[in-house]
């Protein structure tokens, strides 16, 4: 394992690398890769915080539990409500900035907000040949040249190692509420969310488990004459689709939804796990035919959380589906057998592959990650 | 402003090229009459202009890709073209090139108030997506300055923003899919009616390619349910410093106004003269908006005005009714072209961190001095995107030269406080020559090796975003196929 304290050694690893590294911040997602390991933890560090322009920058390696105390203090958070892995990937360790970044990680608020990419506003990476490369800054609006920023959102540390993000941040609420919609199928529980998330009152979590007595729940976050104001006028919108119960208490509300965000109900169950971005209105559809043993619906019904079977090619059981699937969780080796990220259409996957060939020549950065098990023809 | 010599057997080829594009396109869709390409000589930088060598206004994803296919195999540049009205000179052409145009792809493909979606065709101007939703109360967030006009596929090449971005952010954070074509005539599938899209975000890179990557002809667009109500707040100050210190407290406050626009006092009067606004006299104003329920509003209100009595305003008025909202909100519209019934003018685009407001507010009125020329300055303050107004005398010889260097001044003190060139009309030609004020040469390598990919020979809009020095080498123009 190489461990670098600076951009520079990481700049000087990388370039003097002689075979694959597996890129590493906190180790929290549980994804093994051939090569040595270079460990970003040590880039730690809060570079530039500024609370009134709402940017915040931080070194790579900076742990999530870090930052959050930092915009704590200022009554700010990270919006996008980055997922902790560790409780369903049965893994230790603390996730970094980096890792959250590099997945493009976003929880529930992302409906509203935005995801992990739209809040990021620059990046300084180290490209395949060690170069220190940056794109991006810290201002909000930004369109100078092409946007690598989003590029590097969500590549998995294929395209090059992050050493420094800038983050766009935004003040906490004051308080939340939730309100549940019980005796609900997968049908109405996605129309209800379209109802709520169609509606003026500013939705900031919409997910159905359809354990616990068939439950959508809808979060509604501000300060607490309109969270108040706001959840008597869901109520009354959502009355129709099932029993309603409010939970008004700000603390259990969030307890709610950090279990929603980090698939609570996952954890501990055997089985493999399965991420699907999918149309709301194609969900219920596509929940028969996952025959999962267990789901968990957010975004509206746009993410699909399922448990299956270990080994079990979900892929081929929904067949061609207008969004896709991830492998989260997988037995061991599972990774081996079945394409961890949704194999994509030729010119896709051959773009792909063109830009991992011209950031990485070599092709060091977590081989294997996210080209398909089968060459795609062109 | 330099632009590349065109190829003189380029230009040889141009009868064989119409030839081959009338194949494919009907002939109404291929100007290639000198006098009648001239109306795509220039977009909304008119300082700038050169006639293409040929027009096409192609109908269709399939027409596109016959015409990419084509231009592709005869080894011509192509310039895409939405409606024409950036100001980077995103669409300027050059002799040897075909201008695409999107305009006549304007179709509401689906409208989905259950999935919250609407795909369109890229020439739909940006107000007609709104357009096409609002009977159900929905709104297409991202609002430039010129949504009248614009199109859909010019938002997406530039990633435009608007007056409301604080809170909805920019095209990229609204756009869910793509139909495109590659300049070899492919036609991709990225992204859908699903939040996010698979694999690497190819979505991301496209938005704000400025045409390089490929041509947008179809766009999956996010649509939000409109707020019950909005209600705006009028400050004036005496200072621009105080101005700019009150927005940074808005902001630190916790609530999130979903616009807090600025105006010096060039701007002021000259918008007031020009709308009858009913504008206080004085050095600053910053108009302040708030979404929700009435008395959501009066609650958020009430702390931003609260806030802003810490800074001794010389105006404090809440709008009391639409009317004045919409009086408000005039001046702040017709600013530019207010300014424009008495001068020339240039507007800039740089962003910068909005603590540096008031810094580089009092740089730019010295600068200015040292040009000799007046600048005003009207902007979206909360997210620090500045539009400096430099004014110039067209007719005079020599002014829109100095008006250019203060321009290129003005825009390097922002990329020096920690800011960029452009916040929301691109760099086209305009800020070309600056990009590597911002960016190393292997930060520029790094944006180029992108371009390589998706459109190997350089033929997609080449001159534009990238110094030509820097570009050169990958513009050298293969020889046609055979």
């Amino acid at each position: 394992m190489m461990s670098a304290g600076n951009e520079a050694e990481l700049a000087d690893m990388v370039a003097s690398a002689r075979g694959p590294l597996a890129i590493r911040g906190g180790g929290t997602r549980g994804i093994e890769l051939k090569g040595e390991v270079l460990d970003t933890t040590g880039l730690t560090g809060v570079d530039f915080y500024e609370p009134g322009a709402l940017t915040l920058v931080v070194s790579a390696g900076t742990t999530l539990r870090e930052i959050d105390a930092v915009l704590s203090a200022e009554n700010q958070r990270l919006a996008f409500e980055p997922m902790d892995h560790r409780r369903l990937m049965g893994t230790e360790g603390e996730p970094t900035i980096g890792g959250v970044v590099a997945g493009n990680i976003s929880g529930p608020r992302r409906i509203q907000a935005g995801a992990c990419r739209d809040f990021l506003l620059g990046v300084r990476y180290i490209d395949g040949t060690g170069q220190v490369i940056k794109n991006g800054g810290r201002v909000m609006k930004n369109v100078t040249g092409y946007d690598l920023v989003r590029l590097m959102a969500g590549s998995w540390g294929t395209l090059g190692v992050l050493s420094q993000v800038s983050l766009k941040v935004l003040p906490r609420s004051e308080t939340q509420a939730t309100l549940l919609v019980r005796g609900c199928d997968a049908g109405t529980a996605v129309a209800a969310m379209s109802a709520a998330l169609g509606s003026p009152f500013e939705v900031s979590g919409a997910a159905f488990d359809p354990d616990a007595g068939g439950a959508v729940m809808v979060r509604v976050e501000g300060f607490a004459e309109s969270v108040r104001y706001r959840t008597g006028r869901l109520a009354d919108l959502l009355g129709g689709f099932g029993d309603i119960e409010s939970c008004d208490d700000a603390e259990a509300s969030d307890r709610l939804w950090t279990g929603v965000r980090d698939v609570e109900k996952f954890a501990g169950k055997p089985g493999d796990v399965w991420r699907l971005s999918v149309r709301p209105s194609d969900a219920p559809a596509l929940a028969e035919r996952i025959g999962a043993e267990d789901l968990l619906f957010d975004w509206g019904g746009g993410l699909i959380w399922a448990r299956v079977p270990e080994a079990t090619d979900l892929r081929a059981r929904i067949g061609p589906v207008g969004g896709h699937a991830t492998l989260v969780r997988a037995g061991p080796g599972g990774a081996d057998r079945l394409d961890r990220f949704h194999p994509q259409a030729a010119p896709l996957e051959a773009i792909s592959a063109g830009l991992r060939a011209r950031f990485d020549p070599r092709g060091i950065f977590n081989r294997g990650l996210m080209e398909p098990l089968q060459p795609v023809g062109v | 402003m330099d632009m590349p010599t065109p190829d003189p057997d380029i230009l040889a080829r141009k009868a064989r090229l119409v030839a081959r594009l009338l194949q494919v396109l009907p002939e109404d869709a291929v100007i290639h009459d000198v006098a009648e390409t001239r109306a795509y000589e220039c977009d909304a930088l008119t300082a700038y202009k050169c006639p293409p060598m040929v027009a096409v206004l192609p109908a269709s994803t399939q027409e596109v890709s016959d015409v990419l296919r084509i231009c592709h195999q005869e080894a011509v540049p192509v310039v895409p073209r939405g409606s024409g009205t950036s100001l980077a000179g995103g669409a300027l052409p050059t002799a040897d090139c075909v201008i695409l145009g999107v305009a006549r792809m304007n179709d509401v493909l689906e409208t989905d108030y259950e999935d919250r979606i609407v795909r369109v065709q890229s020439g739909l101007t940006n107000l007609s997506v709104t357009g096409a939703v609002e009977e159900q109360d929905f709104f297409y967030a991202p609002d430039p300055s010129s949504q009248l006009a614009c199109a859909i596929a010019g938002n997406v090449a530039m990633n435009s923003g608007g007056a409301h971005c604080l809170k909805y952010g920019v095209t990229t954070n609204n756009l869910l899919g793509v139909t495109m074509v590659l300049m070899d005539g492919t036609v991709v599938e990225i992204g859908g009616a699903h939040l996010d899209a698979g694999g690497l975000d190819l979505l991301g890179v496209i938005c704000g390619s400025e045409g390089q990557l490929g041509v947008v002809t179809e766009a999956t667009l996010r649509i939000l349910r409109k707020p019950e109500g909005a209600r705006p707040v009028l400050m004036g100050f005496d200072d621009s410093e105080v101005a700019g210190a009150c927005v940074s407290d808005i902001i630190k406050a916790g609530v999130l106004p979903v616009a807090i626009e600025f105006m010096d006092r060039l701007c002021i009067q000259t918008s007031d003269k020009f709308a009858n606004a009913g504008y206080p006299d004085c050095e600053a104003l910053l108009i302040v908006e708030v979404e929700g329920s009435d008395a959501e509003i009066d609650a958020q209100l009430s702390t931003i005005m609260e806030i802003a009595r810490r800074h001794d305003p010389v105006e404090l008025r809440e709008s009391r009714s639409p009317e004045e909202s919409a009086k408000i909100w005039l001046g702040r519209k017709s600013a530019f072209g207010a300014i424009g019934q008495i001068n020339d003018y240039m507007c800039l685009d740089g962003t910068i961190p909005v603590s540096e407001l008031p810094y580089v507010l009092k740089r730019i009125g010295e600068m200015g001095r040292e040009f000799g020329l007046d600048v005003g300055n009207v902007f979206h303050a909360g997210d620090g995107n500045m539009h400096p107004l430099i004014l110039f005398d067209a007719n005079k010889p020599g002014d829109l030269e100095r008006c250019e260097a203060l321009g290129a001044e003005i825009l390097k003190l922002c990329v020096d406080v920690g800011g960029c060139l452009t916040g929301e009309h691109g760099v086209g030609i305009e800020k070309r020559d600056l990009m590597l004020h911002q960016y190393a040469p292997a930060d520029l390598e790094a944006q180029m090796a992108v371009k390589d990919v998706f459109d190997p020979a350089w033929l997609l809009n080449p001159a534009k975003v990238f110094p030509l020095p820097s570009s050169e080498a990958r513009r050298v123009v293969p020889a046609a196929a055979e």
